[in-house]
């Protein structure tokens, strides 16, 4: 039990900076975990860490990038020849390695999908927004300050209103910005550019999880054919494939069908992906996740 | 400057508006048919049109033979074809008189073209239109010279997708076709080299492949000497083996064409056996174990570069030949298997790779290596034998494809230190663990995932009898899911029957339907599950026939389209319709219609000259209408086939 407060602690420690990611808080509570750990073998350490990330994904069961992110980092930390290390020592230190490289990527992830992102934000245009991304905002923030001029609309976001918070941090960084009810997707579409989202988590098709009305807005953008671009780090990347949205429900375990808190946005109205891995099409995902599911 | 490559050059040239009819010479002005000759001069004069013959004093065969519609359905768009008349056998007609196979007659040719033209064509006019049919009349000598003259002329490149019986009707420029070996035959044949260009020679190249063509269309027999120069290399399997073009290289002027070619073929994987390609369906069948009649008659021609089918009258024949023949060798199990195929008792992929494999261990199990001789080699050999018997009983299937070529694979890794206990089971345990992590785990596998897709409601429906889809419709009701089943089934085959009876067996709530219903009863249906008999790179779903229409139609309704199949399946190659690579069935199957007496209008139909029936066993479903592919690796889209191929088969299967 100590054990588990103690990783439960880390966590709520990390999470603690409000810039940082849920997963990559997650993430450096695993480290510690090997770093603490006293087990004899390799074996026996996997199994702290598969407890330690069980305990963590309880935490928040309807958070795909949590969950996602603890499953990754054990693939990552566990697919290593560091396995057949017969000197538990060594083993570690190879793990604690792996561990805190994974965790320095999550952190920078989101700088690295901003300076790729940003080149895709010309003079002069107007991008629209939905939902709430720290992503999306330092996207947004690194165009601004690398001297391009564009507007962005933003979504109100009902009934939480969380667009009215996104457009205060714009405003904040320069930026000027419209807010719009959700209703208006359709009729303000004309004077869009291009759609910027992000993700709380991304599926194994390629589709996105993400804040209710996303779906919405991807279907307007792609009959009007307008870009829809998602960021997203890849430690969202999960091995889920939702069929639809019931399907959703079912495996996020999301209990409100009839109050839905997300929805699932598939592949085919997606354009790209900024990730930290690099721009990729929808059908990357995939790829990306069979090699390190490998 | 080869006749292939300009050849190539100018196809891709010829612009569609602008279409030859006929034949035009560069500098002819007004050709037999009265053609623009302005395209003509657009290709560069040192690569003309395919068609493109020097004129020659000679009675022209009448216009209206030049003029025919474009080939229908060509997926590459081909120089406009005449109906088939092949001249070459005019002039075998010419010879015949003389023997079959007569150096004199070939003299007349090969001395002096534009004389032999006169005495020929003069016969030729008389001639006139040769229908197929009186073609087929012309007896089996005269193929075998075809033959023999054939293997002379120019490769038939196996990536054409012209049809080969199409040919000019004009009487072309023979080049060297000498069965003569021997330096002053060689240079005669430089000389005429010379002198015909790459368009001639393609034109004759054509004309001598309508030859064989109707040489084809006679008697099934295809006997034809083995001409002596040619080297009977490693063997020839057919359909599976990916091998380059025939390499029997005796003269230079075919060496000459065939390089280029070669050249890009071997960057590109050998295409399987053309079975319009006369010359390597010859080489083929002298190899074959069991006799292939090819009722060209009945056949179709958008498919006659496919196998025709081999009704299971050979079960006659394959006897016969299996107790008489000494050399053969085929081991029992493997022929027991191969009458299995031929009956069509065991049917799908998995089915047929598995027994197929367990035949294989058998073999395995008694053979022992020949004095003097290499086990890895022989074993190799009787391999190779083996899978050309079963082919012949049946064409092979993808899976079986792969499972063959992973085994050689390991034949060919064994190291020499091994005795030969050693050997055999290393080999024996490899078939074992194929059978059991490919296919019977993988299937486990695909079953866990499956389930997760399948909810209480719904109504799941599914095509024809796949094991896969079988073993994950059982398990999800075993685990209590409460969904019926739509089991869609189509003719002549009727699989689905199958399924139902499995299904029912076990309580679950079956609906049952034809393939015509399809459309209707999608409606009710909230999940589709498909297996398949192979998924290629471009995520094409290579299935049995009807799959791609309920595919089609669930993607019309917004149904999700769930494919199972393992990964063992999957095949680097890449097709774009049902049609350039498929398998034929029985057309009799298609005539009567069980418990029906009363339907006869079929009855009769090979009697008639303008029916054909066509029992297609394939077809592919492209990409777009696949939610899902459900593997033992996981679910993944269809765009991931290529990542799969390329991650787990970094080395060669196991």
């Amino acid at each position: 039990m100590e054990e588990e407060e103690q990783v439960i602690g880390d966590f709520n420690r990390w999470r603690q900076r409000p810039e940082l990611a849920e997963a990559v808080a997650a993430i450096k509570a695993l480290t510690a975990v090997i770093q603490r750990s006293q087990a004899s073998t390799m074996m026996g350490l996997e199994i702290e860490l598969k407890n330690a990330s069980e305990m963590l994904k309880a935490w928040d069961r309807s958070s795909i990038s949590l969950s996602a992110g603890c499953d990754l980092f054990m693939r990552y930390v566990t697919r290593t020849s560091a396995l057949e290390y017969e000197d538990i020592n060594a083993g570690k230190s190879r793990l604690i390695e792996r561990g805190e490289r994974f965790g320095d990527i999550s952190l920078k992830a989101r700088e690295t999908i901003a300076l790729l992102g940003q080149d895709f934000v010309q003079d002069g245009c107007c991008i629209l927004v939905h939902g709430s991304s720290r992503v999306v905002l330092a996207l947004l923030k690194l165009a601004a300050n690398n001297g391009k001029n564009f507007t962005v609309i933003v979504t109100e976001g009902g009934p939480k209103k969380t667009g009215m918070e996104v457009s205060k941090k714009l405003s904040a960084a320069g930026i000027p910005v419209t807010v719009i009810v959700d209703s208006a997707v359709a009729y303000t579409m004309d004077r869009v550019d291009m759609v910027l989202v992000g993700a709380d988590g991304v599926v194994e098709s390629g589709g996105i999880i993400n804040v209710i009305g996303t779906f919405q807005v991807a279907l307007i953008a792609h009959s009007m054919k307008r870009p829809f671009y998602v960021a997203a780090e890849s430690f969202k990347f999960a091995r889920l494939y939702p069929l639809d949205q019931q399907d959703l429900s079912i495996s996020t375990g999301q209990e409100e069908s009839s109050n839905p808190a997300r929805d699932y946005t598939p592949p085919h109205y997606l354009t790209l992906l900024f990730t930290d891995l690099g721009v990729l099409t929808p059908s990357a995902v995939s790829d990306e996740l069979i090699q390190l599911y490998l | 400057m080869e006749s292939g490559g300009g050849a190539r050059r100018g196809r891709m040239v010829i612009d569609p508006k602008v279409r030859q009819v006929g034949f035009v010479t560069p500098g002819e002005q007004d050709g037999p048919a009265g053609v623009s000759s302005s395209s003509a001069q657009v290709n560069a004069p040192d690569s003309p049109a395919p068609v493109m013959i020097p004129p020659a004093p000679r009675v022209a065969v009448p216009a209206a033979a030049d003029h025919s519609p474009p080939k229908p359905a060509a997926p590459v768009p081909i120089p406009p074809r005449s109906p088939p008349l092949p001249p070459r056998n005019f002039d075998a007609e010419d010879e015949m008189p003389l023997g079959s196979y007569n150096p004199g007659g070939e003299g007349v040719l090969a001395g002096s073209p534009n004389s032999s033209y006169g005495k020929a064509s003069s016969e030729k006019a008389e001639i006139g239109d040769l229908s197929p049919t009186m073609v087929a009349e012309l007896n089996s000598s005269m193929m075998e010279m075809s033959l023999e003259r054939s293997k002379y002329e120019l490769p038939v490149p196996e990536k054409e997708n012209e049809s080969t019986a199409d040919v000019i009707s004009e009487r072309v420029e023979v080049p060297a076709i000498n069965n003569n070996e021997g330096p002053e035959n060689d240079a005669r044949q430089r000389k005429l080299k010379d002198r015909t260009s790459k368009a001639e020679r393609r034109a004759l190249q054509e004309s001598q492949r309508a030859a064989k063509e109707a040489a084809r269309a006679s008697a099934a027999v295809a006997k034809a000497k083995p001409p002596p120069q040619k080297k009977d290399g490693s063997n020839e399997k057919k359909g599976v083996d990916k091998k380059p073009v025939d390499k029997s290289g005796e003269k230079d002027k075919k060496k000459e064409v065939v390089v280029p070619e070669k050249d890009k073929r071997k960057d590109a994987p050998a295409p399987r056996l053309q079975f319009d390609d006369e010359q390597k369906v010859a080489k083929a069948r002298r190899r074959a174990i069991v006799e292939q009649t090819t009722e060209t008659k009945h056949r179709v021609e958008l498919f006659r570069h496919l196998p025709q089918f081999v009704p299971p009258t050979q079960l006659q024949a394959l006897e016969e030949k299996y107790l008489q023949n000494d050399t053969m060798h085929i081991h029992p199990a493997v022929y027991q298997v191969g009458l299995k195929y031929l009956t069509w008792d065991i049917v799908g992929g998995n089915a047929r790779c598995v027994a197929m494999l367990e035949a294989f261990k058998e073999m395995i199990r008694d053979y022992t290596t020949p004095p003097q001789k290499v086990m890895s080699r022989d074993l190799t050999a009787k391999i190779n034998s083996h899978v050309s018997f079963l082919s012949t009983c049946r064409p092979l299937s993808i899976s079986m494809g792969n499972a063959i070529r992973s085994f050689k694979l390991k034949i060919g890794k064994l190291r020499d230190t091994l005795t030969e206990a050693e050997a055999k089971s290393s080999l024996v345990s490899h078939l074992e663990t194929f059978a059991q992590e490919k296919i019977i785990l993988a299937d486990k596998e695909i079953v866990k995932h499956a389930v997760t897709k399948i909810i209480d409601g719904d109504v799941v429906l599914t095509h024809g009898f796949s094991c896969v889809v079988e073993m994950v419709l059982s398990h999800a009701h075993s685990i209590g899911k409460k969904f019926r089943v739509v089991v869609v089934d189509s003719r002549p085959r009727l699989e689905g029957r199958i399924l139902l009876r499995s299904l029912l067996a076990q309580g679950l709530k079956c609906t049952y339907t034809h393939i015509n219903a399809v459309t209707y009863i999608m409606q009710e249906v909230t999940k589709v599950f498909l297996g398949a008999a192979s998924i290629l790179a471009n995520g094409t779903v290579y299935s049995r026939v009807g799959t791609a229409a309920a595919a089609m139609v669930a993607h019309g309704y917004r149904v999700p389209v769930m494919i199972c199949c393992e990964t063992y399946k999957f095949h680097e190659r890449v097709q774009l319709d049902s049609i350039c690579s498929n398998e034929l069935g029985d057309p009799d199957a298609l005539v009567g219609v069980a418990g029906r007496k009363e339907f006869r209008e079929l009855v009769g139909w090979d009697e008639s000259e303008h029916l054909r029936l066509l029992n297609l066993t394939y077809d592919a479903t492209p990409a777009d209408y696949v939610s899902m592919i459900i593997t033992e690796h996981g679910m993944v889209p269809p765009t991931s086939v290529p990542v799969i191929l390329r991650e787990y088969r970094k080395e060669p299967i196991l």
